[in-house]
C-alpha cells in the first residue's frame, strides 16, 4: 500500500476543520496557563506558611503526573462527583492546568530575575506591594521570559492529540475517523504530521524573533 | 531637665538589628531634629547605611522603637492593643520619606519622566498633568530637563542618580535618606551629584540624612556629623568638631585612614 496523494488531499478539509478545534483549545489553553500559573506563582510567594506550602505541593503533584491521567480524572472522575465537563472544556481546563504548573516556574524565574533593589525603591516611594509587583517589577520579568513561554506553547499545541482520548474532534481523532471510514490511515496520520510540523516551524521561528526582541529589552 | 521634642522628626530607642550572628545595630540610640542635616559616617560594616534602611523600613528592626514625627514605626494599636505594625501601617510612613540609592534602582522599562511621575501618581493620587509638572521642574532643578523623554538606560551614572534625586524628592517627602549616593560613581562623575545635593541643603528645609564617604561634602553640607563602629554612634557633633577635633580614638584612627587614601 503506498502513499495516495489524492486521498491525502481529499481528507485534507476535515483535518483543516479538526485543526480549528486544536488550535482552539491551544489557545484557551495557554490563556488560561498564563493566569493560572501567574495566580500560582503568586500563591507561593504567599507570606501565609500554610498557603505556599500547599501552592508547592500541588505544584507537584500536577508536574509529577501525566496530562493524560489528569484529562481521565477531570473527563471521567468528575462526573462521580456530580460535575460533567463538556470534552472541550474539560480538555482545555486540563491543558490550562497542567502547562499552568510550567508557566508558573517559567514566571518564578523571571520575577527572581527582576533585583531586589526595584522592589525597594517601589516601596522606598510609598508604593504598596500590589502596586510594584504590578508596574515595576512584572513589566521587567516579562520580556525575558517570553521565549520561555512560547516553547510551552508550542509544546502545548503538540500536547492537543491527547484531548482525543477525552472525544474531542479534534485533529487527530478527525484523522482517526477518517481513517476507520476508508480504512487508509497512512494518508490521515501523515498529513497531521506534516500540519504539525509546518506550524511548530512556523511558531519556532517566531519564538526566534521574540528572543532577539527580548534580548534587546532585557 | 526632660528635653522638648517638638521639633523632633526621628527618634531611635535602644534599636537592635541583627543579620544572623552578626549585630549591626547594637542598641542605637538617636534623635534627628526637623530641619536638622545629618551626615553619617563610619568604616563600612559599622551600621550607617542600616539605619536608613531600617527608617525606611525596608529592614525590620529586632528590639527597640523607632518613632517617626512621633508615631511608632513598628507598631500600630488594633483593637486597643499594641501590635506590630501592618503594611499600611508601613506604608504611610513610607511616603513620608524619600530614599536615594547607591545604584540608583531607576524604573529600567519607564522613561525619566515616568520614573518621577508614577508614585506622585499613583501613591499621592496627583493628576498625570500636576505630576508631570512636579517631575519637570525637579528634573530642571537637577541639570536635566532635557532627559525627561530619554530612558534610564541611556544616562550616565551622574545624571542617572540626579534623576533618582528628582524621583524621590517628587513625593515631597519630609525627611530624605542618602545611602551613599556617589560610592558606585566613576570619580569624575561624583561632582555634579554632590553639587546637586549642595544645592538641595541650600534651596529647602528639608531633612536629610546623609551616609557618605566624602568627609569634606561632609563637612560642608552636615549641622552634625555622627561617626558609627560596630552598631553604635561612637561621637556626634558640629562638623567642626568631629571631622576637625575629634575626642575619639577610634574617629581618629578612620578618619586618618580615609584622608590618607
Amino acid at each position: 500500500m503506498s502513499f495516495d496523494l489524492g486521498h491525502a488531499l481529499d481528507v485534507l478539509p476535515a483535518l483543516l476543520r479538526g485543526l480549528r478545534v486544536t488550535v482552539l483549545a491551544t489557545l484557551l489553553g495557554m490563556g488560561l496557563a498564563l493566569v493560572l500559573g501567574l495566580a500560582w506563582t503568586l500563591l507561593r510567594r504567599s507570606r501565609s506558611r500554610a498557603v505556599a506550602l500547599s501552592a508547592e505541593l500541588a505544584l507537584e503533584f500536577v508536574r509529577s503526573t501525566p496530562l493524560l491521567v489528569q484529562l481521565y480524572l477531570l473527563f471521567f472522575g468528575l462526573p462521580s462527583l456530580g460535575i460533567s465537563l463538556s470534552p472541550l472544556t474539560a480538555g482545555v481546563l486540563g491543558l490550562g492546568l497542567h502547562y499552568a504548573a510550567y508557566v508558573s516556574e517559567v514566571y518564578r524565574t523571571g520575577i527572581d530575575g527582576v533585583p531586589r533593589g526595584q522592589w525597594e525603591a517601589g516601596l522606598a516611594l510609598g508604593m504598596s506591594r500590589g502596586r510594584v509587583f504590578r508596574t515595576i517589577v512584572l513589566p521587567q520579568a516579562m520580556p525575558p521570559i517570553l521565549p520561555a513561554l512560547g516553547n510551552h506553547l508550542v509544546a502545548m499545541f503538540k500536547d492537543t492529540p491527547l484531548l482525543a482520548t477525552i472525544t474531542v474532534v479534534e485533529m487527530l481523532q478527525v484523522a482517526k475517523l477518517e481513517g476507520a471510514r476508508s480504512f487508509r490511515y497512512l494518508e490521515p496520520m501523515t498529513m497531521v504530521g506534516v500540519i504539525f510540523l509546518v506550524l511548530s516551524l512556523i511558531a519556532a521561528a517566531l519564538i526566534r524573533r521574540v528572543e532577539r526582541w527580548s534580548a534587546r529589552h532585557a | 531637665m526632660p528635653e522638648d521634642r517638638s521639633d523632633e522628626l526621628v527618634r531611635m530607642e535602644g534599636v537592635v538589628k541583627r543579620f544572623g550572628e552578626l549585630t549591626v545595630l547594637d542598641r542605637l540610640d538617636l534623635s534627628v531634629r526637623r530641619g536638622e542635616r545629618l551626615a553619617l559616617i563610619g568604616p563600612s560594616g559599622s551600621g550607617k547605611s542600616t539605619i536608613l534602611r531600617v527608617l525606611m523600613t525596608l529592614e525590620p528592626i529586632d528590639a527597640g522603637r523607632v518613632l517617626f514625627d512621633g508615631t511608632d514605626v513598628w507598631s500600630q494599636t488594633r483593637d486597643g492593643r499594641e501590635r506590630p505594625a501592618r503594611e499600611p501601617h508601613l506604608r504611610a510612613v513610607r511616603r513620608r520619606i524619600g530614599m536615594v540609592f547607591q545604584h540608583f534602582h531607576l524604573f529600567p522599562h519607564l522613561s525619566v519622566l515616568r520614573n518621577c511621575t508614577e508614585a506622585p501618581i499613583r501613591v499621592l493620587g496627583l493628576e498625570p498633568a500636576a505630576a508631570e509638572e512636579r517631575a519637570r521642574s525637579l528634573l530642571d532643578r537637577v541639570g536635566l530637563a532635557d532627559k525627561a523623554e530619554a530612558w534610564p538606560a541611556q544616562l550616565s551614572g551622574g545624571q542617572a542618580q540626579r534623576v533618582a534625586i528628582a524621583r524621590a524628592l517628587a513625593m515631597e517627602p519630609e525627611l530624605m535618606l542618602f545611602d551613599e549616593v556617589t560610592s558606585a560613581l566613576d570619580p569624575e562623575l561624583v561632582g555634579e551629584v554632590l553639587e546637586v545635593l549642595r544645592r538641595l541643603a541650600r534651596e529647602t528645609d528639608t531633612t536629610l540624612m546623609i551616609v557618605t564617604h566624602q568627609m569634606r561634602f561632609a563637612g560642608e553640607i552636615a549641622d552634625r556629623v555622627l561617626f558609627l563602629d560596630g552598631g553604635r554612634i561612637v561621637e556626634q557633633g558640629p562638623p567642626a568638631e568631629v571631622l576637625e577635633a575629634p575626642t575619639e580614638e577610634r574617629t581618629r584612627h578612620f578618619l586618618r585612614r580615609v584622608l590618607d587614601a
